[in-house]
């Protein structure tokens, strides 16, 4: 019993360093609900919230994702591209059938993964850089397959999915939902988690303990494109067409910015899921705010912008060196 | 005020503290012009913290700091050279990716009447002074394609040009061939003449006496020896770097080391055979028995980590096999040395051997983590268990498994990072400087812990810079010298005495 | 220890050294090369591709991006990378476009005073708060965007360039090429000075190479890096300036992907993503194959413009990969 030093009395400002990045957003949250429920109208209204909630759905998918490539100590900035290519293949095989499309389309998103993954731990680029090439020729490839063009998705099965709703809430919630528990229950309770999180804390200690760094490395990678590839699905299914030059659009911006929000910090080591989907509904939140009480939307990005800036600030590890 | 025959540099009793260790205690320090002082010690002894504060890189804690007799703080390396103060270090700090000419150039290239860089008069100066170096290849080409040696020359060009009173040499020779060193201790000859002033740090005896003046043997932190070279024998050389102070040996008493635990007829549990690692390790042989402590001895720089790393598949080989229980080790790698039954405590435990972000928890199972799962879900259960057992066994001290391992103290993390290695059930462990930085109880702890686990039949191979340890915790000790085995003591042999004689007698 | 004798070793360094220019030469004159082939290629197959306007055009729609790239290949070259420049195109031309109202010269100041600050704010957080700079770029590009939306009421108004001096600009041409390529050239030209020839140059490169050593060699890390992200914010600004006086209009829809178009071409000519390497010639032939491709893909008409997304994407992936391995064997060539 050696830390138990500091009381509950002594709260100072060193306190406040360590626990800003953990619990911030929670706060902040918290203190953003509470000023729509006084000043914005119908703000508890079941109608906005679930507006709220399918709004902020594809951020919540792809930020699971990048959360893990986050704790490798990694990025991934294909995310968006990957979005777009999942929401290209849809239509090309909605033929065949709802289940063959959405595979397809998941596959799309394991291939990218793999690329990434294996450009990553084989090849031994910069994650910024491997992503960015496929940032770039992923969007390139998602608008060869669709032809360019914009389709209408007609397929009622598939629509249903963006439409229609179980116990009242949205199925593509529901599948938000579950996808996080998931990306929860991976971290803390399996072993690719553990490892995962032990190549961002120290690569070389995990590597001498035996941890094979490279495997688990595209792991993650193509985790975090199928996750991708199934907010792309989900974006098609709300919206009822696929526009791959549109769809997903700068969509990495939003999920690192709720990632990092979220208290997960760029230098690996350690995922906070519940903190990334809080971090995805503060900024979802604020931007309503903000539009609600007739701020602009370039006064939103303004302020993202600084957010983000802030988040990385507070989350920065003192480095020693 | 400035006496002309005041020392170049004089440092008076100065202390720095880092969090947990306390590199430097109440060192003194001077520098006359025109001598070689040789800077000697091994590992952690606080060498570099020295002369990173006479560099400017640290500032002191306390001590005062002297040049050419007047008091000077130095805020940063910027102050130190302008003071005339040039550093080498031991990796060459360069940029691999510039031209020679542009690297011996940086900051201070020629220019012409446009105020713009003139590079053919660049490239020929660089021509020129490199030349009286033995370097004669293009000074156009990117310094980083250059051999080593010619780097390590590179940066001593570079350090020298700018009217340099004093260089420090941080180990300059261990990169370079005979040839190269030669030129070395040439070019060190002509600054000699010139009255500079040269801190010369090295493990290699037969330079020290062949270049050195003067010589200060530092251990732990604090000053042991200094004076003329030649007033001092090899041995004496040596023992002052490895043996402790007789004083502090009466007040301490003994290691926690216990007696000898081999069983003679056992067969080797672990036979390492002719390892070769380029520049590194030649022919590098030796066993283990069951239940046998074998050390591995030498100075700084003769092998001893790589050969730990190199039996724990973590250094690329050119040849030589590593038998476990008579089965070769194929495809070295650490994963498949782990699941041969061969655990490794690396000698920087932060670097390399702990995730220092996560719990005690995590980093206990990380390497059994199959073990403890099923379908790749964790049981937190069995991990609880086997945590608790070793954290028990070991006696790690903290307010739980979910603490932080950053926020233990050394000897603590390096119980969990043992704890580790345990977990894994090994045959053969492989342990670097296993008690460096850590407090005087911990060391006993882990020192008797090394004991009790060759007594329950584990073959042990021990690194340590600390001579008695190695001496009292070893049934048999490899000596080794620039990669290879110089020697080897057994039995009777195993003393402090020997040790010293082979080191300071098998200099080639 | 095995000997080697000397005259197997004398050919053995001699091989190597040949590896070595070869693998030099792929790294640094790689982008050229492959442009000669598609020019060679466009020139046979596509007659219209064949005249002496259309290469005309070809430069001047390479302006904007050359002048970006160029910035880039600073910051690139420190080890750094700058995500803010295509909001900081766009703010520039929306802010060119609105201040040609008072003048050709308030049209040029204005951005340029802008997208520099803007510059400077990054480099500063930058270098001493020592976030890393694609975080702050990013969050750069955001804000940049939000302010450029809050100048043009959210995108809705179209500044409209006023006629005068700046629209002549935009309009004049010289031996049938616009002002502008005269513009991006001799920019290129001081950029080359000050890369090779001043001591900002050998810092720059410096900080890339090795920052510790850069440092200990007494190279102003914090200086540099402030300096170069200012430069790329300034040279974004006027890329978005000149493009406004093209088009007449500071459009707010362009702009989206221009600096992933940029680092593209800073990466396919052959600088290091990693820092300490690069060439502006390099940059130069990168964004003309760039650009040279794109205008194949229109004269072609067959293949949609898509496939030079999947083009410049493979390529970078392509260019990374061959570095990564070429830096390799360069290592093990020289032994």
């Amino acid at each position: 019993m050696t830390t138990a030093v500091s009381s509950s009395s002594s709260f100072n400002s060193a306190t406040v360093r360590r626990l800003l990045p953990l619990y911030g957003v929670y706060v902040a949250l918290a203190a953003l609900v509470l000023f729509n429920i006084v000043y914005t109208d119908n703000f508890l209204a079941w109608n906005n919230l679930r507006i709220q909630l399918v709004q902020v759905t594809p951020v919540v998918i792809v930020a699971l994702g990048m959360a893990l490539v986050i704790g490798t100590e990694g990025i991934d900035l294909s995310v968006g591209s990957v979005m777009a290519l999942g929401a290209a293949l849809i239509p090309l095989y909605l033929g065949y059938g709802m289940v063959p499309a959405i595979v397809l389309a998941l596959v799309g998103g394991v291939i990218v993964g793999l690329i990434n993954g294996g450009l990553v731990a084989f090849v031994g680029l910069q994650p910024i850089v491997a992503t960015l090439a496929m940032l770039v020729a992923g969007r390139g490839v998602a608008l060869v397959v669709s032809n360019g063009k914009y389709k209408d998705i007609r397929d009622k099965d598939f629509l249903a999915i963006g439409t229609d709703a179980f116990l009242g809430v949205p199925y593509t919630v529901w599948i938000a939902a579950v996808l996080a528990v998931v990306v929860g229950f991976v971290v803390r309770r399996t072993v690719f988690g553990r490892r995962l999180l032990a190549i961002g804390d120290n690569r070389a200690a995990a590597q001498l303990a035996g941890v094979p760094v490279k495997r688990v490395l595209v792991g993650v990678y193509m985790i975090a494109a199928v996750l991708a590839a199934v907010a792309g699905v989900i974006q098609v299914s709300r919206i009822g067409s696929a526009d791959a030059s549109r769809i997903g659009l700068l969509i990495e911006l939003s999920a690192i910015t709720a990632v990092v929000v979220g208290g997960t910090p760029l230098t690996g080591g350690k995922v906070r899921v519940l903190g990334t989907v809080a971090g995805a509904f503060l900024m979802q939140l604020l931007t309503a705010t903000m539009i609600a009480n007739n701020l602009k939307d370039s006064t939103a990005q303004m302020v993202q912008a600084v957010i983000i800036l802030v988040a990385v600030y507070t989350a920065r590890e003192r480095r020693t060196r | 005020m400035s006496a002309p025959d005041a020392p170049l540099l004089e440092v008076a009793g100065v202390s720095k503290q880092f969090p947990g260790v306390r590199a430097l205690d109440d060192v003194s320090f001077t520098l006359r012009a025109g001598e070689v002082h040789a800077l000697v010690g091994e590992n952690g002894a606080g060498k570099s913290t020295l002369i990173k504060v006479l560099t400017g890189v640290y500032q002191p804690d306390g001590g005062d700091l002297r040049h050419l007799g007047q008091p000077v703080t130095f805020n940063g390396p910027l102050d130190a050279q302008a003071a005339g103060i040039s550093t080498i270090y031991q990796e060459v700090n360069l940029v691999p990716l510039m031209s020679v000419a542009r690297n011996l150039f940086l900051g201070r290239e020629p220019r012409n009447r446009l105020g713009l860089v003139d590079v053919s008069r660049m490239n020929r100066e660089a021509a020129e002074i490199l030349a009286g170096y033995g370097i004669t290849s293009d000074v156009r080409r990117p310094l980083g394609l250059m051999a080593l040696g010619a780097q390590q020359m590179v940066a001593l060009a570079r350090a020298v040009m700018v009217d340099a009173r004093v260089v420090v040499m941080d180990e300059p020779t261990s990169s370079l061939e005979p040839r190269e060193v030669e030129t070395l201790f040439g070019v060190i000859a002509r600054l000699h003449e010139r009255g500079v002033g040269i801190i010369y740090v090295s493990h290699r005896l037969d330079e020290l006496y062949r270049i050195c003046d003067r010589v200060t043997v530092l251990r732990d932190g604090k000053l042991v020896h200094t004076g003329l070279i030649k007033d001092l024998d090899r041995l004496q050389l040596v023992s002052h770097m490895l043996g402790r102070p007789m004083s502090e040996v009466r007040k301490e008493g003994f290691t926690s080391f216990g007696g000898e635990h081999a069983a003679a007829d056992s067969k080797p549990v672990l036979r390492v055979a002719d390892l070769n690692s380029r520049h590194k390790l030649t022919g590098v042989s030796f066993e283990v028995l069951p239940g046998e402590v074998v050390g591995l001895g030498g100075l700084l720089g003769a092998g001893r980590s790589e050969t730990i790393k190199a039996v724990a598949g973590a250094l690329p080989l050119d040849r030589g096999t590593v038998e476990i229980d008579g089965t070769v080790v194929r495809r070295p790698n650490p994963v498949a040395a782990l699941k041969a039954g061969i655990a490794v405590q690396p000698e920087d435990r932060k670097a390399e051997g702990l995730a220092l972000g996560l719990s005690i928890r995590e980093n206990i199972a990380l390497a059994v983590l199959p073990r403890l799962s099923t379908a790749g879900i964790v049981s937190e259960r069995k991990i609880d268990k086997i945590v608790e057992t070793f954290m028990t066994r070991l006696r790690v001290k903290a307010s739980g498994p979910h603490q932080r391992v950053g926020d233990l103290s050394g000897g603590n993390q390096q119980k969990v990072l043992l704890a580790r290695l345990l977990a894994t059930g090994p045959k053969v462990l492989l342990l670097d400087e296993p008690t460096r930085g850590i407090d005087v109880g911990a060391k006993a702890e882990v020192q008797a812990l090394i004991d009790e686990l060759a007594a329950e039949g584990l073959g042990v191979v021990l690194v340590s810079s600390d001579a008695e340890e190695l001496i009292e915790g070893s049934d048999r000790v490899v000596v080794l010298r620039d990669g290879a085995v110089a020697g080897m003591l057994r039995g009777e042999e195993v003393t402090t005495e020997h040790l010293m004689n082979v080191i300071a007698t098998a200099a080639s | 220890m095995t000997l080697v004798a000397e005259p197997q070793l004398e050919k053995a360094e001699a091989a190597s050294l040949r590896t070595e220019r070869i693998v030099e030469l792929v790294q640094r004159q790689g982008a050229l090369a492959v442009l000669g082939i598609v020019l060679v290629v466009g020139l046979v197959a596509y007659d219209n591709f064949r005249s002496f306007d259309n290469a005309a055009t070809i430069l001047v729609s390479a302006a904007p991006a050359a002048l970006i790239a160029l910035g880039m290949t600073f910051v690139i070259i420190t080890g750094g990378i700058d995500l803010s420049v295509g909001s900081l195109y766009v703010l520039g031309g929306v802010l060119a476009a609105w201040a040609s109202q008072y003048g050709v010269a308030a049209a040029f100041a204005v951005p340029l005073a802008a997208c520099g600050v803007f510059g400077l704010v990054q480099g500063l957080v930058i270098a001493y708060a020592r976030l890393a700079p694609f975080i702050v770029t990013l969050a750069g590009l955001l804000g940049a965007r939000g302010l450029m939306l809050a100048l043009s009421d959210e995108g809705g108004t179209t500044y409209l360039v006023d006629p005068g001096a700046f629209k002549d600009f935009g309009k004049g041409e010289l031996l049938g090429i616009k002002y502008s390529v005269y513009l991006v050239v001799v920019l290129f030209v001081i950029g080359m000075v000050a890369l090779y020839r001043t001591r900002f140059g050998q810092s720059v490169y410096a900080l890339g190479g090795s920052e510790d050593a850069a440092r200990l060699m007494g190279v102003r890390i914090r200086g540099t890096q402030i300096k170069v992200y200012v430069l790329s914010g300034l040279l974004a600004g006027l890329a978005g300036t000149i493009n406004a006086a093209r088009l007449g209009s500071g459009v707010t829809v362009l702009g989206t992907g221009m600096e992933l178009d940029a680092i593209a071409a800073v990466v396919v000519g052959g600088t290091l993503l990693t820092g300490g390497a690069g060439t502006l010639g390099g940059t130069i032939a990168g964004v003309l194959l760039l650009q040279v491709i794109q205008n194949l893909i229109n004269q072609d008409g067959k293949i949609t413009s898509a496939w030079q997304t999947v083009i410049s994407g493979a390529f970078i992936a392509l260019v990374v990969v061959a570095q990564t391995y070429l830096a390799r064997l360069r290592r093990v060539a020289s032994g």
